[in-house]
């Protein structure tokens, strides 16, 4: 079979579309991104368990990020009700694995691909059940109605104890089986860390591909469409009622995988932590990630993840900050002005976040030396 | 019926609260086109600074005084973080405005520590009767403040030049910049109102039960009030917050009799349950503009 056209040292000159819209459209692209997940499968075999069980923890919240930038990013709704769907996907994923006990219900399906896939369906299925007022209500409105549904749902999650065990208590996550194999559990291979961080890799590399594949299509080009302006849209026959509900129904989607996913990884969560603050995380993800990627929603994601633990590191650095919860200036009040302040500077400064850096270093060196 | 009479008044005293604040949100949308998710953290700071100037300069005098300070605070927030960002989408000021208000909260909140803190008013939790019943002194006073700043206010925009400039901003920027009008001080000037608004509220919120760290979160309240009344609307934003108040104090006083089923607390987010269910009927809210657009 005859390929496309190509010339050395002209990777961009296309001369079919599908060569434009491929998946990895440039020889760079395809290097970089191979030499990442080789580097990433590497990875578990160099640094310590609880690195790696953060880094899972980053992977997770990308699969809710890259499904927050599908809905936000993309078909331009705003949400600030992604920790509900995150709830809803934690609780089925962990009352369909969990035993039954006389506290908490429990089905005890403890295949994972059985409880991930249904935690996504029944969030997937809220989400579709919202998406009818949003398809009425335009930019803040949404914003804040879908906040509004966050208050509501962590209601709900406070006093449904049967589901998530109540305020304090909480119930176990999910069990992670594959295969018959117990991924919470060390084995003679590999420890539990490793496990769960290869896994939450794999995944992550799907739900990603699965994205990127989605918003590269028709569906894709609706979104945009009724992202920058839905009247445009729908004049030229884009469906507004259609494709607002399924970016809802695909974002909510991402959302009960990760919080399921998320819920094993963290291996405890209060009722009452699926609220506003969880949503906004998520947002400031996308946003310093870098709105209408994927792959600046899973720098995003892998950043926030990681900045407490930096933070953490200051005290040694910087002798007046105390690294416990007395003294003056603590670590944690730290923590917690930095992400105030990096949202605002990066928001001001760099808009399109981390991936707009990306693309900034990427065309400098592109026309080195000829940069100006 | 004395029941009753109580929880009205005392939902009518918290809605005043959600609506100042409600004021405020509204009086920023209206020129800025934005939602300041900052409102919570002025409004706790400036209970905070009550707390603190009360025992040295009264309670009045400290509660004017953390008025023009918050106010100054929000002003300066407006011209340093916000004015960068005129023209970009309204979504990201808006989160911009998260990101203030977790900075000014966490700085708010190494003030208060882990206790609470009294702001020294002089109402406490006493009690007068009121057409036979007793109720709480300082849900009077919140609602007789709030009508008053309301007047004052709605006077301010009705009568005063700078009242008129911040109508015609809130009308159309660019027309108002081309009389001669400064958009970016109207900005400014509405940021400092709102701020002002966030304190008193602050003020009032804290009378009785005192500051401590969770107190922001009153502010949300405020949220489903001006969604209620339209985002537009400052007659929506006072009606908006009185009927939030009204109704979480109703619920909270009879829906453990009436519908059980919803749980202790239900009360809470009632405001948001009731929210969703105009927003159902009415996308724009009660008094909202519907947009008209064209290509």
């Amino acid at each position: 079979m005859k390929g496309p056209k190509t010339i050395k040292g002209r990777p961009e000159l296309y001369t079919s579309y599908a060569q434009d819209m491929a998946f990895l459209n440039t020889r760079p692209k395809r290097v970089s991104v191979s030499a990442l997940v080789v580097l990433a499968l590497l990875v578990p075999f160099l640094i310590t368990d609880d690195l790696l069980q953060l880094l899972a923890t980053g992977f997770v919240a990308a699969i809710g990020a890259i499904g927050l930038n599908i809905v936000t990013g993309y078909a331009g709704q705003v949400s600030l009700g992604h920790a509900f769907f995150l709830a809803i996907g934690a609780y089925t994923g962990a009352a369909l694995s969990g035993p039954e006990t006389g506290r908490v219900i429990g089905f005890g399906i403890t295949s994972l691909p059985i409880w991930l896939l249904a935690s996504g369906l029944v969030a997937a299925f809220f989400g579709v059940l919202v998406a009818p007022v949003a398809v009425r209500l335009r930019g803040l409105y949404l914003a804040i109605v879908t906040l509004g549904l966050v208050f509501l749902g962590e209601h709900v999650f406070r006093e449904w104890t049967s589901l998530t065990g109540g305020p304090g208590v909480g119930r176990p996550a999910a069990i992670p089986e594959l295969f018959g194999v117990r991924l919470d559990r060390d084995n003679a291979l590999f420890t539990a860390a490793q496990q769960l961080y290869l896994v939450m890799f794999v995944l992550l590399v799907i739900f990603g591909v699965l994205a990127r594949n989605l918003v590269r299509s028709r569906v894709g080009r609706a979104f945009a469409a009724v992202r920058d302006r839905d009247l445009a849209a729908s004049v030229i026959g884009v469906d507004l009622t259609k494709y607002k509900v399924l970016a809802f129904a695909v974002s909510s989607f991402y959302a009960g995988v990760a919080g399921a996913l998320l819920f094993v990884v963290n291996g405890f969560f209060d009722p009452g932590s699926f609220n506003l603050l969880l949503s906004v995380q998520y947002i400031a993800m996308v946003l310093i990630g870098g709105a209408g990627t994927i792959s600046g929603a899973i720098m995003g994601a892998l950043f926030i993840t990681l900045l407490p633990r930096i933070t953490r590191e200051l005290p040694a650095v910087l002798p007046f900050i105390s690294g416990d919860a007395t003294g003056a200036i603590t670590v944690f009040q730290v923590e917690a002005v930095l992400y105030g302040v990096l949202i605002i500077v990066f928001l001001i400064v760099e808009p399109r976040g981390l991936f707009g850096i990306w693309v900034r270093v990427r065309n400098y060196w592109r026309t080195w030396p000829f940069s100006y | 019926m004395d029941e009753f009479l109580q929880s009205l008044i005392r939902g009518l005293g918290t809605g005043s609260i959600y609506s100042l604040l409600a004021l405020g949100f509204v009086i920023i949308y209206k020129s800025t086109q934005v939602i300041s998710f900052a409102q919570p953290a002025f409004m706790l700071a400036g209970a905070v600074l009550v707390s603190y100037l009360a025992p040295e300069v009264s309670f009045f005098g400290a509660v004017l005084v953390a008025a023009v300070v918050i106010a100054v605070l929000a002003l300066g927030v407006e011209r340093t973080v916000l004015r960068p960002m005129v023209g970009k989408p309204v979504f990201v000021v808006a989160i911009i405005t998260i990101g203030v208000d977790v900075v000014v909260r966490v700085v708010t909140n190494a003030f208060i520590g882990l206790d609470v803190r009294q702001v020294g008013d002089p109402w406490g939790l006493t009690t007068v009767s009121f057409l036979g019943a007793e109720v709480q002194q300082r849900y009077l006073v919140m609602i007789g403040t709030t009508a008053v700043v309301t007047v004052a206010l709605f006077a301010f925009f009705r009568y005063s030049r700078i009242g008129l400039a911040m109508r015609a901003v809130a009308y159309d920027q660019e027309v108002a910049l081309a009389q001669g009008i400064s958009v970016g001080s109207v900005f400014a000037l509405s940021w400092a109102l709102a701020g002002g608004l966030a304190a008193l509220a602050g003020v009032f919120v804290a009378t009785g039960a005192g500051v401590d760290q969770q107190l922001w979160i009153v502010a949300l309240k405020a949220l489903p009030a001006i969604i209620l009344g339209g985002l537009e609307s400052l007659g929506g934003a006072v009606v908006g917050g009185l009927a939030v108040g009204i109704v979480e104090s109703l619920f909270g006083t009879y829906q453990g009799d009436f519908a059980p089923w919803l749980g202790p607390n239900f009360a809470l987010v009632a405001p948001y349950a009731l929210m969703l269910l105009v927003l159902l009927v009415r996308p724009y809210g009660l008094f909202g503009k519907r947009e008209v657009e064209r290509l």
